[in-house]
């Protein structure tokens, strides 16, 4: 169906400012662009549709000269152009907002502007210049920085004003947005869609690298989907439907709503009261004074921009981190001096955040990280030795049972599977445990559409089976679709408990910004 | 008092110079533990300058040939790190402890050679004389009957060194664009800088300063060295300086001098009556710089904040 509109072939003779033609680029092992055509117009928006791994990165970092294609010419303006590192591309106008902020955390906002085309005088730098020139730039965009602090002492929504400013003063006008939102709130999303309309009608050309539709319907002119490594076509956005857009992004059709029936919230199964966590960044505390319960058969969602405490409270509650002080009672019983494995024991499986730093040893082979937290019982044990068929048994079972695939089988390292392979390892050992409480920090992070929808599925089923949930999640779909009730974290409070049944999207964004807040302290139990 | 003060500059300025060299090492993005090594052939360049020039040659040219020397030999032994760390991408603390093993033993041994050569066979210790080159580097100023401060080229060396290290570090966009590099070499990348370079830029400096910190060790205050030594330990105090010096130029001078008052103590406490009848034994006195050294890192090191990317190999395609 979607083929019908593709577009591309008809208007090739169109005006490009930017063609990239034919582009291949192989890595060891992976064609991540396999012949792969865009044309970019003047004062468009083009996105850039593709799942994670579809090579929408890659493709960009070729364009902007980090990487050089196998195959395949660039052409600006109709003319072929090399373009062999960044300055090449700086040359040619074409600027890049990275989706991991390319910014010096211990420079001044304006320091890092400057960075890379320094104005000087003498040999030495002179600023006042460059200070002008970035002031003007902020006022006429709105992009409101103070020039003089420290990148790491300013929101994200901010080190990304930079990253913008950054082009700007560059005098770029080719931009290229890759995931600009993922770290936003609703309301800087906002805000980011009208400066890059304004962009536009100023007739400076916008590539949006996303796999957000709403987002792409919202905004976009044109829009090129990319499936693994693979050009699929190019639509015109006002033309098209999510559905639509997501079948050419997957390939099949995607259930885009969660399907879940209502709670039954039982007895409570974590407790926890007034709980204090210390911070490694700074000196105040990252979570301070909070008090919530979690019920059987509900699915618990704390919600947040990164960066809120919300990390340092799931590290207490797994005893990855001392709290200050507070009480984590599980059942009833006191958990917070308790060792990890106690707590696991007693009933609590995690789903970490960082699956390579928490989640999987890497260069353990895939069996040996499904029996983590069991080898020393009598099942996998004996004597002190693990009884290496029962292991090996007990693997293909889960393999099997969660479709864990991977290049060996049970011996195939950690560190050579896939993402989204070694998330479903994980996922499939912490629900085998059959624990009561489910702790699950960003399961879907960088999985795609297919794999989120999987892991979303068990999330709900164990819900349905009577456990307790405890999700923490920084998508804001995620957070409304799969959640039974949402608390908002803002600097290491709860802010806010909200039913996703009752709330919009935009009262849980003011709710993230901190622009609204609930006394949680007050009438609560 | 005033031995006090001229032994306390001349370590001073030599921890000084070795100091910078590892701090423009680290703000690049590469750990420099090799700098004790750097030292040790920075003072074997210029030791042998010292014993090799010809009679009649003036002072000036002394000391500007003994220091371009001592600096030259530092340099090209700083390319050993630099091409294992930023070529190979080597483990930056594994190629800095084989530098420091190597240059005590080669300086021994080339030393060991040259004399047993030259006296056939009758000398072979590894100790290099350098007695009347080494008062190129001195003047003397009488401060009245007997007594004169010793004042040491060195010293101006030093100052030098220190102001342009701040200038180029915080005032040119060479400085802005090294900073970067150690800080968050992706960043630097992206925006245009050639990461590579600037990594070399910085281990080439840390070369050519830590070879002179070198010479100043062994010829600023003594007019023979034996090699067997090689600077005992000076380039790990220097990188506790650093530490301690969090990496900045002024921090580095002032830290720098505690130190080097620490160790001139204990060479001239006796001077001291007071300090005589406290009668600490002498061996005291010599720990004293290490002891310091490793009390103040203790405490200090967990708020002083090393360039984040240092030791890390720079990956073009990592994010």
């Amino acid at each position: 169906m979607w083929s019908s509109l593709a577009l591309f072939g008809g208007k090739m003779n169109d005006k490009f400012v930017i063609e990239m033609q034919h582009i291949t680029k192989v890595f060891p092992g992976i064609v991540a662009n396999d012949d792969i055509s865009l044309g970019l117009r003047k004062g468009e928006i083009h996105a850039l549709l593709g799942e994670n791994g579809a090579g929408k990165s890659t493709l960009m970092s070729v364009l902007f000269g980090l990487y050089q294609p196998e195959e395949g010419k660039i052409l600006k303006d109709g003319k072929e152009v090399k373009i062999n590192n960044p300055n090449d591309a700086t040359a040619l106008g074409i600027g890049m907002v990275h989706q991991h902020f390319k910014l010096v955390e211990c420079f001044s906002v304006l320091d890092n502007i400057i960075l890379g085309v320094e104005p000087t005088k003498f040999g030495l730098i002179t600023k006042k210049e460059a200070r002008r020139k970035v002031m003007a730039l902020s006022e006429k965009y709105h992009l409101s920085v103070n020039p003089d602090a420290k990148i790491e002492n300013i929101t994200v929504g901010m080190q990304q004003r930079v990253e913008i400013l950054k082009m700007l003063y560059r005098d770029n006008d080719i931009l290229i947005f890759d995931e600009p939102t993922a770290v936003l709130t609703p309301q800087e999303i906002d805000e980011l869609m009208i400066i890059m309309r304004e962009f536009a009608n100023e007739g400076k050309a916008i590539l949006f690298i996303t796999h957000k539709l709403n987002e792409i319907l919202a905004v976009a002119d044109r829009c090129t989907v990319l499936r693994k490594g693979k050009y699929i076509g190019t639509v015109d956005v006002k033309d098209a439907t999510a559905e639509e857009l997501s079948e050419m992004m997957v390939g099949r059709k995607v259930q885009l709503q969660v399907e879940k029936s209502d709670a039954v919230p039982g007895d409570v199964v974590l407790s926890v009261k007034n709980m204090v966590v210390a911070s490694k960044q700074h000196k105040n505390n990252a979570v301070k004074n909070v008090s919530f319960d979690v019920h059987k058969g509900e699915i618990l969602c704390i919600a947040g921009i990164d960066g809120n405490g919300q990390t340092e409270l799931v590290y207490a509650l797994s005893g990855l981190e001392p709290i200050v002080s507070g009480s984590i009672k599980m059942n009833g019983v006191e958990l917070s001096k308790q060792s990890i494995r106690k707590r696991n024991l007693a009933g609590i499986s995690h789903i970490p955040e960082d699956r390579h730093k928490h989640g999987l040893v890497l260069d353990y082979s895939l069996e040996q990280n499904l029996v983590l937290q069991t080898y020393f019982e009598p099942e996998f044990q004996k004597n002190g030795f693990i009884k290496f068929n029962e292991v090996r048994h007990y693997s293909e079972k889960l393999i099997d049972q969660y479709d864990i695939r991977s290049g060996q089988g049970s011996i195939t390292t950690a560190r050579s599977m896939s993402g989204g392979n070694q998330q479903k390892a994980i996922i499939a050992r912490e629900i085998d445990r059959d624990t009561e409480l489910l702790i699950s920090v960003q399961p879907t992070r960088g999985l795609d559409v297919g794999a989120i929808e999987q892991v979303h599925r068990q999330l709900v089923a164990q819900r349905d089976s009577g456990k307790a949930v405890l999700l923490v999640s920084l998508e804001l779909d995620e957070v409304m679709s799969v959640a039974d009730r949402i608390l908002v974290m803002f600097e290491g409070e709860i802010v806010g408990e909200l039913n996703p049944k009752t709330c919009s999207v935009q009262e849980l964004g003011l709710y993230m910004a901190g622009a609204k807040r609930d006394d949680m302290n007050g009438g609560e139990k | 008092m005033i031995l006090l003060i001229q032994y306390t500059l001349i370590y001073a300025s030599c921890l000084i110079l070795v100091a910078l060299g590892g701090m423009f090492s680290e703000h690049s993005g590469v750990i420099n533990i090799g700098l004790e090594g750097i030292m040790v052939i920075g003072a074997l360049g210029g030791a042998l300058t010292m014993m090799y020039m010809p009679e009649g040659v003036s002072p000036f040219l002394i000391v500007v040939l003994t220091v371009l020397m001592a600096a030259l030999a530092g340099l090209a032994f700083s390319m050993l790190l630099s091409v294992a760390a930023i070529n190979f991408k080597a483990d930056q603390t594994l190629v800095g402890t084989a530098m420091n093993i190597l240059a005590t033993a080669v300086a021994a041994v080339v030393v060991k050679a040259i004399n047993t050569t030259a006296s056939h066979g009758d000398n072979v210790s590894a100790i290099v004389r350098y007695i009347e080159e080494h008062e190129a580097f001195i003047v003397r100023w009488n401060l009245g009957e007997k007594s004169f401060f010793e004042f040491n080229w060195f010293f101006v060396i030093t100052i030098v060194a220190l102001i342009v290290s701040a200038v180029i570090l915080y005032k040119t966009k060479f400085g802005l664009r090294l900073y970067a590099c150690g800080e968050h070499p992706q960043a630097a990348d992206a925006a245009g800088v050639n990461v590579a370079k600037m990594r070399y830029s910085g281990v080439m400096i840390s070369g050519v300063l830590g070879g002179i910190g070198g010479l100043v060790y062994i010829a600023s205050a003594n007019s023979s060295w034996d090699f067997k030594y090689g600077v005992a330990g000076a380039g790990f105090l220097a990188l506790a300086v650093m530490i301690f010096g969090e990496w900045k130029p002024w921090k580095i001078a002032g830290a720098a001098i505690i130190f080097g008052l620490f160790r001139a103590l204990s060479n001239v406490y006796t001077a001291f009556p007071l300090l005589m009848e406290l009668n600490i034994p002498s061996n005291v006195y010599n720990m004293l710089p290490y002891i310091i050294s490793l009390l103040v890192l203790a405490f200090t090191s967990k708020s002083s904040r090393a360039p984040k990317a240092e030791g890390i190999p720079f990956e073009k395609g990592q994010r």
